[in-house]
């Protein structure tokens, strides 16, 4: 039987009070977590770092947690699904940048700094600019990000309950579902982090990645076993299914694609496969949600463990994703992927059921396999929501209001009062904007947010932590030329304008033909931050040696 | 270490967009080259992350540990 169909017959019963039931139970799970943190949140330390007393395997675990978002699961499987070999391109850069993070920044940064990202760019810098620029970065890389998750969320809620136009749940037709959902969602975030604050949202990232990682090692194991654990025979048929053969395996069908007779797109088509491989590699050791993990434990050797763990949890997952993405070419089928959602955001849940309706007995087996696995999707999109919001309320809080505004005159109680408001406000602008962005590709967006991290954020991080001459004007140019170079070139690509999937499919004002920015903009930020430097003649090398010293030896750390 | 990893990424994505005959060549039932390759970068990143793990617990931490020590001793952590 089609499995659209029985997801819409599933779905109206048994799949979705299953789902909602578990989904529920998580929920009171993580907010009784959260309550009992907030016991434990007195003081500044605690709320934005957790008190620094996580392990470095309950770090890495929660690192984990952090990174592997819905763009993980559903979007790569979703990719691999529908377009083969290319979506695993994903799953390698995401992973290959981790050691970007171990090899030059995690231990470095938590002997350097305090709460944020800008606490280790303004060490050796004049405050106010650089808390500025840095909170503007992580504020739009995090909002990037939010709304790339909240839509996400949206669109998960409306398909899995079952609603099809014009039927209703609730009352509610499909699109007041989303919005239901995108609220729902932005409420509940908002409650983590402000009563919560990085304990809290720490205990969640937890609990959800061992949910991800055993519900994802669990439809692994039965793809497997459906191929008599044979990946070629898997590899096979997922082929065949496809109706595109051996070519479903091999690059080529989603990027870098080779347009017979023009030469220019087919070029612009590989340098756009090089820049999205760029933008992901260097992405992840500047995104501020990632980086503020590494202060959470006490000395910098244990987040050198976190990140190791890190790498062996989040690794392991995206061969999980090899096997989820075939798997479902396999056994759902592009053509039935692509009537449920035209992106292939539901494949990983398709793929949940009909391993239920195969291994678990009938409609109910399948219901109930859909119902934990979009259960955990859920938690998923909440628990990297919640991360999010902590990074960017406490740069607002501890880098502007608390160093910028107050210029380092409040008591701690008022910063973190001020990071609980921000919180709020950054949760309702997000819920806001993520309605407007309904229609908007999820996996797009959150490159483009690793692409302006790895612009903005990145460059400043290593001329600062290994340039002697860095000084505040290369810092400030480094930042905002990145930040903005990134920004300004999507708005110009075809992400925005000028294809019929495009943000605004009807106008057109498309001059840049790639759809991530990152091969120009990640050089340019570096070029920024060297400019910046040379114009200006401020240079402190007492206060880099300082900083040598301590973020080598963690002398002072902290 | 970092540029060689670097590289190595690297040199997976560009053959990934332009060595297209060589990637889809068949290595084992369906399993060709560019899946091997891409899984080779799987185990280079865990290899990679161990070594280092070694590298700084055996060369680095006792003499960052040293320095350390000597600072706080002067009672000079400014």
């Amino acid at each position: 039987m089609n499995p659209a169909f029985l997801a819409a017959e599933a779905g109206s019963s048994t799949a979705r009070t299953l789902t909602i039931t578990l989904f529920l139970v998580f929920v009171a799970a993580t907010l009784a977590i959260t309550i009992w943190a907030s016991r434990q949140t007195k003081t500044a330390t605690d709320f934005y770092a957790g008190g620094r007393s996580f392990s470095g395997f309950q770090n890495g675990m929660a690192i984990g947690g952090d990174y592997m978002s819905a763009a993980s699961f559903l979007g790569i499987a979703g990719l691999i699904a529908l377009y083969g070999y290319d979506g695993f391109l994903y799953s390698i850069g995401f992973l290959v940048a981790w050691l970007v993070a171990l090899l030059l920044v995690a231990e470095l940064l938590r002997n350097s700094g305090k709460y944020t990202m800008a606490d280790v760019l303004a060490f050796r810098m004049r405050q106010r600019p650089v808390r500025t620029a840095a909170a503007v970065s992580t504020i739009t890389v995090s909002i990037f990000y939010l709304i790339a998750q909240m839509v996400g969320a949206g669109a998960l809620v409306a398909l899995l309950l079952g609603i099809r136009p014009g039927t209703t749940f609730l009352g509610m037709d499909a699109d007041a579902a989303k919005v239901a959902t995108i609220i729902l969602v932005g409420a509940l975030m908002i409650v983590y982090v402000t009563v919560g604050g990085m304990k809290g949202t720490t205990y969640v990232q937890i609990v959800k990645a061992f949910l991800l990682m055993s519900g994802a090692a669990l439809m692994t194991v039965l793809v497997l076993a459906k191929f008599n654990f044979n990946l070629s025979s898997l590899l096979g048929a997922a082929a065949d299914q496809s109706g595109k053969g051996e070519a479903f395996l091999q690059p080529g069908l989603y990027y870098g694609v080779e347009v017979a007779n023009n030469a220019t797109q087919t070029f612009y088509n590989k340098v756009d496969l090089f820049s999205l491989g760029i933008a992901l590699v260097l992405g992840t050791a500047g995104l501020p949600h990632i980086l503020i993990r590494f202060y959470t434990v006490p000395t910098a050797r244990a987040a050198r463990r976190s990140v190791l763990w890190a790498i062996g949890i989040i690794g392991t997952f995206y061969l999980f994703t090899l096997a989820l993405g075939f798997g479902a070419a396999a056994l759902v089928g592009g053509d039935a992927i692509r009537e449920q959602n035209a992106a292939g955001n539901t494949a990983a849940p398709q793929l949940a059921e009909q391993l239920g309706i195969d291994f678990l007995g009938g409609d109910t087996g399948g219901a109930v396999l859909l119902a934990v696995i979009a259960a955990v999707a859920f938690a998923t999109i909440l628990a990297v929501v919640a991360g999010l919001t902590l990074a960017s309320s406490s740069s607002l809080a501890h880098d502007f209001y608390a160093n910028v505004i107050k210029r380092g005159e409040t008591s701690e109680k008022q910063e973190v009062n001020v990071a609980r408001i921000a919180a709020f406000a950054i949760g309702a602008i997000s819920i806001v904007l993520a309605l407007f962005a309904q229609s908007l590709n999820v996996a797009f967006l959150v490159a483009l947010a690793f692409a302006v991290a790895a612009s903005g954020n990145l460059p400043a991080i290593l001329y600062s932590l290994f340039w002697k001459r860095f000084n505040t004007s290369g810092a400030v140019w480094a930042i905002y030329g990145g930040l903005l170079s990134a920004v300004v070139l999507v708005f110009f690509s075809p992400v925005v304008s000028g294809r019929p999937n495009s943000m605004f499919p009807d106008a057109d004002w498309q001059w840049f033909p790639l759809s991530n920015p990152g091969i120009i903009s990640i050089p340019f930020g570096f070029l920024c931050g060297w400019i910046g430097t040379m114009l200006s003649k401020e240079s402190d090398e007492e206060k880099y040696a300082e900083l040598e010293v301590r973020s080598l030896t963690g002398a002072g750390a902290h | 270490m970092t540029a060689a990893f670097f590289l190595w990424y690297a040199l997976y994505v560009i053959m990934s967009a332009y060595a297209r005959g060589f990637m889809d060549t068949k290595v084992v039932g369906h399993i060709n080259v560019a899946l091997v390759f891409g899984l080779l970068q799987f185990v280079s990143t865990f290899l990679i992350a161990w070594l280092y793990s070694r590298f700084a617990a055996r060369q680095v931490d006792p003499l960052a540990d040293k320095i350390a020590h000597e600072i706080a001793e002067k009672g000079d952590t400014a």
